[in-house]
C-alpha cells in the first residue's frame, strides 16, 4: 500500500461504528463509506459488488438515503456505478445537468431529483477480476480536485482490500463475513419475484427480471415494491391463468 | 512470471562478462524450488544445489545474506556436493543473493562466473535487481490471489442469489410460500444427498422443466 491508501486505511480504522452496523466486511465497508464521504466532500456514498456476471447488489452506504439511489442502477440497470465497472475505470460526472441525462435516462433524473449534482464512481478490480463500485454523490456541481481523485482511488483500494481479506477468512463456500446477507439477504424478495415470474411466463430468470424491470418503469414504481407484491401474489404476470 | 524472472536473470548476467544467474524461490512449505535461469548452465547448477542439499544459493537463503566471491576451488569443504560439480562445469567462482521480503527470505538468485570478482557496488547492483524481482513476485501473487478470492466471493454471492430464485420457481410452481418452498428444496436435497446449492442450480437453470421435489 502507499501512503495515501495507509492513511485511507487508517481513517476507515477509526471511523467510528453506528447503531445497526453490520458485522463483519458489510460493518467495515459501512464505515469506509462514512469516511469517504467526508473526505471527499461528498454528501453520500455507496459500494456496489458484483455477484456472478450479471448480479449486482448494494453492499454498503453512507447513509440510509442513499441506499435507495444505489439501489436503483441495478433495478434501472443503468448509471455510473455499473459503467465504471464494465469499462474498469473511473466514471466522472462533475455536472449532471451535462449529458448524463442522455446517457442514463432512467438514473439520471433520479438522482436530480433526490437533489444529487454531480456524481462519480470507482470500479474495484484486481488483476482481470471485478469486485464492484464506489460511487460518490455531491449535491453540488464540480470536478474533485486531483488531491481528491486520488483519495478516492485509495478508498477504492481499501475496499478491494477489505473484500479480499474478508473473503480469505470466509469458510470455503461461503461469502466474506456479512456480506451475503447484506448483498443478498436483503434482496431476497427481489430473487424470489424473478423465480416466480420465470415461473409465471416459462421464461428464463434473466428474463423474468426484465420483465420486471419494465413493469416497474411502467407503472413508475420502485423495483423492490413490485418484487415483494409478486411474492405475496398481490401482483401476477400470468393474468390468464391465475 | 516465469517469462519476468528469466528477463531478470539475463539482465543479472549481462551485467557480467563471463557470467550467468539462476533464481530459486520457496514454496508455501518454505522449499525452495528453481524458476527461471540465464541459460542451461546455470539452470544445472541451481539444480545441483536443490538435488545435493548445499551450495550458495542455499546458504544465502538460510542467512538472509549474500554470498559473494567465493572461490569454487577453494570451496569443496563449504560445499562438498556443489563446488566440485560446479568447476568440472566450467564456472571459477560463485555468488549469491537472498530474495528478502522485509525479514522473510523468499528465495535466492545465484551468479556463477569465470573469473568474476564482484566490488561492493556491483554486488549493491545485483542485490537491487534480486530486490526488484520480490517486488515483482509479490505484486503477482497478490494479483492471483486476489483474482481467486473474487471468483471465490462471486460464487458464493451468486449461489445465494440462485437459492432465491430457486425458492420464487417451487414457490410458484407449487403454490407455496417461499419458506415452504425452500424446506422443499432442502428436504429434496437432504434425501437425494445433494447439495443445496446444487439442487437449487438445477432448478433455475432446468426451467421450464421442474424436478419433481415431492417425489425423488
Amino acid at each position: 500500500m502507499d501512503e495515501r491508501a495507509v492513511r485511507v486505511a487508517r481513517l476507515v480504522a477509526a471511523e467510528p461504528t453506528r447503531a445497526g452496523d453490520r458485522r463483519g466486511v458489510a460493518g467495515t465497508l459501512r464505515r469506509l463509506c462514512s469516511a469517504a464521504e467526508r473526505e471527499l466532500s461528498a454528501s453520500g456514498t455507496g459500494v456496489s459488488v458484483v455477484a456472478g456476471s450479471e448480479m449486482r447488489g448494494v453492499a454498503a452506504v453512507s447513509g440510509p438515503a442513499y441506499e435507495a439511489l444505489e439501489e436503483l442502477q441495478f433495478s434501472l440497470g443503468e448509471g455510473p456505478c455499473l459503467e465504471a465497472i464494465a469499462r474498469r475505470e473511473p466514471v466522472l460526472v462533475p455536472d449532471l445537468l451535462d449529458g448524463a441525462m442522455r446517457r442514463w435516462p432512467g438514473y439520471a433524473p433520479a438522482l436530480y431529483d433526490k437533489g444529487v449534482r454531480a456524481v462519480f464512481a470507482f470500479p474495484l478490480q484486481i488483476g482481470v477480476a471485478r469486485l464492484g463500485a464506489l460511487d460518490v454523490f455531491r449535491d453540488e456541481a464540480g470536478s474533485l480536485t486531483s488531491a481528491e481523485f486520488r483519495d478516492a482511488l485509495s478508498f477504492a483500494d481499501v475496499a478491494v482490500t477489505t473484500l479480499l481479506d474478508g473473503q480469505a477468512d470466509a469458510v470455503p463456500g461461503a461469502a466474506a463475513d456479512g456480506l451475503d446477507d447484506e448483498v443478498v439477504g436483503q434482496r431476497a424478495e427481489l430473487f424470489q419475484a424473478q423465480g416466480m415470474v420465470a415461473v409465471q411466463l416459462t421464461v428464463p430468470v434473466a428474463d423474468a427480471l426484465a420483465r420486471l424491470r419494465a413493469y416497474a418503469y411502467a407503472e413508475d414504481r420502485p423495483l423492490g415494491d413490485v418484487a415483494r407484491d409478486v411474492v405475496a401474489r398481490r401482483i401476477s404476470f400470468d393474468s390468464g391463468r391465475s | 512470471m516465469v517469462e519476468f524472472l528469466q528477463m531478470l536473470t539475463r539482465r543479472v548476467a549481462d551485467l557480467f562478462d563471463t557470467g550467468e544467474a539462476g533464481l530459486l524461490l520457496a514454496d508455501h512449505r518454505d522449499r525452495l524450488t528453481f524458476m527461471a535461469a540465464s541459460d542451461e548452465s546455470a539452470r544445472l547448477m541451481e539444480l545441483f544445489q536443490l538435488q545435493y542439499g548445499d551450495g550458495p544459493c542455499l546458504d544465502a537463503f538460510r542467512t538472509a545474506r549474500p554470498v559473494t566471491n567465493v572461490n569454487l576451488a577453494a570451496a569443496t569443504e563449504k560445499w562438498p556436493q556443489f563446488a566440485p560439480r560446479a568447476a568440472q562445469a566450467g564456472f571459477e567462482s560463485v555468488h549469491a543473493f537472498p530474495l528478502r521480503l522485509r525479514k522473510e527470505v523468499i528465495g535466492a538468485m545465484g551468479v556463477f562466473g569465470s573469473t568474476t570478482e564482484l566490488d561492493e557496488t556491483d554486488a549493491h547492483i545485483v542485490q537491487s535487481l534480486a530486490d526488484v524481482a520480490v517486488i515483482g513476485l509479490l505484486q503477482e501473487r497478490a494479483i492471483r490471489r486476489g483474482e481467486a478470492l473474487t471468483g471465490q466471493l462471486q460464487r458464493a454471492l451468486n449461489s445465494r442469489i440462485v437459492i432465491e430464485q430457486a425458492k420464487g420457481i417451487v414457490a410458484q410452481a407449487s403454490s407455496v410460500t417461499p419458506d415452504a418452498a425452500f424446506a422443499l428444496i432442502r428436504d429434496f436435497a437432504r434425501r437425494n444427498n445433494r447439495r443445496l446449492s446444487e439442487v437449487a442450480d438445477t432448478i433455475v437453470t432446468g426451467l421450464p422443466d421442474l424436478p419433481d421435489l415431492v417425489g425423488g
